[in-house]
């Protein structure tokens, strides 16, 4: 069967079972918007700016189990769709981003909307790749999905050229994909295995620290089987949370830089560690020479090999697919003889929940200011911890993290690894469509939002009654922190003058707003926020300009070098 | 310390920006790098010299076989191995110098490959610094130009990267 470019591309989607295309529009991708306008098997979503198709084509993916896609346009289209890319490469979020290309005979010529996608994404995607012929397209598009979701997962871009998207050639899509130089480990070393096992049974101050890597091979049930099986304690990362139940007994609370007091100082005097699909992260351990003047043995499980002693040299490292290493390490564990140390965990207990019981998230609650932690509290409560629950960046982001306590998986969306302002409510739109019906809260600050906010326009086209919660304190609160902290109380550029009347603008959109000032009204504001299913209401709340994020471990400190509230 | 990885990668286009931007993106010095394709045709064969500590190595070695179009990576470095590197040289010779650069020629195993009445130029292969012994032999005054390939290396014996 002969077809176009443009054609075989939308086929290739239709092929890989792909709902929603998020894109916008332009030249180089006429031929490709024309044949999708052709069929109605693949949705199309359009946005109000490229940076926003990526994010939603991101929340999509992150919700799911599923690769997003997202369409753009040649030059101004790629540039934008950049800031999405890297937010997805740098939280291994597996995407398929088509981008359009001047006519293949221009190339080089600085025509029109001309830029070198594939140079310019390059250090930011898992693999990328400019199509000079139509024949290619099948195969690439195969490669592409392959690519984007197996192994250490990620964003692939596929840069198709305009006269590419219009030359008609032979099509057929291969059923199968052998990339000779691209074969992912997927088991992990049996011996490494069991020498893990080993140390873990001998443990006497064991932790368990477990990333994204969890959510995105969807193995929260074998690592939630091992923690229980071993009777350890368990932390999650920012990108982890939900990986494991955080309102069970055995959780600790997030760790790094806000985490738990109890789970940084187990990270920090723990004899073995485990460390599941998290990277040591700088926002995770500090400064790597205090976490390594305790000494500890490590053992790493990671399908990255280069994720492995990066940062943090480890004593067993594991390479393989989460969920099979940690359904393998089970089966070894259930067949050994040898039992944790009881008495020596019961200590280690007794230990941690001393340092529990500083409550380090404790805060002081207000009757005549909102808190932030209060209205994350009262989302929490009222959602019963089963909404899926977007951010952007900032001091909400970590409140967010801190009070809402996730039980599964894929329900905290985050940018994590970027920190990128402007996720929240892109993201918020690609999890809303995934799932229709389910509560969507974008939990966001009037700094965040105000990086694309018009997709408020999308979301009124789409009818997305996405819930966004804005803990407008009039501060980009993060920095202002910092500002107290490190730079002598100088707020340089940190206040938000001429703010926009939010409730206004919602409303502008064809949407509903809210504005909430005092405390007693939050709950209710949330209620019937929540209740109204069909809306998208924004809800603009008006919280303490002076609250900060504890506790702290300042950068460049150590896990134990944490500021608690109630050390000020 | 120095190491010389080999590599095999496909022979596409962008590859080799994908090897020279992990090393600046990622801070790893890049000493030399020399590329060009095999008897395999859809393979290339690049030789990358680099320096740092073992775990830096090791990270350049597990970043490199990360990039999707890298089929093989060795560290030539960890076993017996070979080095050579390639030098063409552009000397004034001329009165009393050129029977003089034609006998430092002679004793590097160099040969003139190219004259003229006022220059010799000479094409010099060996390790690196068998080179720069040669420069640091002659008169400086009398390099008009040099020009260096960087070093391929290849294994010993039964050292082999091949797929």
């Amino acid at each position: 069967m002969e077809l176009t470019g443009a054609e075989i591309a939308i086929k290739c989607l239709q092929e890989e079972e792909v709902e929603y295309v998020f894109g916008y529009p332009g030249g180089a991708v006429l031929f490709i918007y024309d044949a999708l306008f052709n069929q109605d098997k693949v949705k199309h979503v359009l946005v109000r700016h490229e940076q926003a198709a990526v994010h939603a084509a991101d929340g999509y993916s992150r919700s799911t189990d599923k690769v997003g896609v997202a369409l753009v346009t040649s030059g101004p289209g790629v540039t934008n769709a950049v800031t999405g890319i890297a937010t997805a490469y740098m939280d291994s979020i597996p995407l398929v981003v088509i981008s359009g290309q001047v006519p293949t005979s221009y190339i080089g010529e600085d025509a029109f909307q001309e830029v070198d996608a594939v140079g310019i994404t390059r250090p930011c995607v898992k693999h990328n790749f400019l199509v000079k012929d139509a024949k290619d397209i099948a195969s690439t598009m195969k490669k592409a999905f392959y690519l984007a979701k197996s192994g250490r997962p990620g964003p692939v871009l596929v840069d198709i050229p305009k006269d590419v998207s219009n030359q008609k050639v032979e099509y057929s899509y291969p059923s199968s994909v052998n990339i000779r130089s691209y074969n992912p480990e997927m088991h992990g070393d049996v011996a490494q295995i069991k020498r893990a096992a080993h140390l873990l049974i001998e443990a006497k101050r064991p932790m368990i620290y477990a990333g994204g890597g969890v959510v995105l091979a969807d193995a929260s049930k074998q690592l939630a089987d091992l923690v229980r099986l071993l009777g350890m304690p368990c932390t999650n990362t920012l990108m982890g949370l939900g990986g494991y139940p955080a309102t069970d007994k055995q959780f600790v609370g997030m760790l790094g830089m806000h985490g738990t007091y109890e789970a940084n100082m187990g990270m920090q005097n723990c004899d073995v560690l485990l460390a599941v699909g998290a990277r040591f992260d700088d926002r995770v351990i500090g400064n790597v020479a205090h976490f390594g003047s305790v000494p500890r043995k490590i053992i790493h499980i990671d399908i990255d090999p280069a994720s492995i002693s990066k940062r943090v040299q480890v004593d067993v490292p594991i390479v393989g697919d989460v969920g099979n290493v940690l359904g393998d390490l089970l089966a070894v564990l259930h067949s050994s003889k040898q039992k944790p140390d009881a008495d020596a965990l019961a200590a280690w207990w007794k230990q941690i929940d001393e340092w529990r019981a500083r409550n380090s998230l404790k805060y002081k609650n207000s009757s005549e200011i909102i808190k932030p932690q209060y209205v994350i509290e009262k989302l929490y409560e009222i959602t019963h911890g089963e909404a899926f629950v977007t951010s952007d960046v900032g001091q909400h982001q970590m409140f967010a993290a801190q009070y809402y306590k996730f039980d599964q998986p894929r329900r905290w969306i985050n940018s994590g690894g970027l920190g990128t302002m402007g996720f929240g409510l892109p993201a918020a739109m690609g999890v809303q469509l995934a799932h229709p019906g389910a509560p969507v809260a974008c939990v966001t600050g009037e700094g965040s939002i105000q990086m694309n906010i018009q997709e408020l326009s999308t979301c009124k086209q789409f009818r997305l009654p996405i819930k966004v919660i804005s803990l407008n304190n009039r501060y980009l609160g993060m920095v202002r922190q910092w500002q107290e902290f490190f730079h002598g109380n100088r707020y340089s550029e940190s206040y938000m003058d001429a703010l926009p009347d939010f409730v206004k603008l919602a409303e502008a959109y064809g949407h509903v707003g809210i504005r909430v000032d005092n405390p007693s009204d939050v709950e209710g504001a949330l209620r019937e926020a929540f209740a109204r299913k069909d809306e998208l209401v924004f809800m603009d709340f008006r919280t303490d300009p002076t609250e900060n994020v504890f506790p702290m471990v300042p950068g460049g400190k150590g896990l134990s070098e944490v500021i608690l509230a109630e050390d000020l | 310390m120095r190491h010389i990885i080999s590599l095999l990668m496909e022979n596409e286009a962008g590859a080799l920006s994908r090897v020279a931007g992990l090393f600046s993106a990622r801070g790893y010095n890049i000493e030399s790098l020399t590329v060009a394709p095999t008897e395999d045709v859809t393979l290339s064969r690049m030789t990358i010299v680099t320096r740092g500590s073992d775990a830096i190595i090791e990270q350049i070695k597990k970043q490199l076989n990360k990039l999707i179009e890298v089929v093989a990576v060795i560290d030539l470095t960890d076993g017996n191995h070979l080095e050579r590197e390639l030098m063409l040289v552009k000397l004034r010779a001329q009165g009393e110098a050129r029977e003089e650069l034609k006998r430092m020629a002679d004793i590097f195993r160099g040969r003139i490959i190219d004259v003229s009445d006022k220059t010799y130029t000479i094409e010099l292969t060996g390790t690196g610094s068998k080179l720069d012994s040669f420069l640091n032999a002659i008169d400086r005054n009398l390099i008009l130009e040099t020009v260096r390939t960087g070093s391929s290396g290849i294994g010993r014996g039964d050292r082999i990267l091949k797929l």
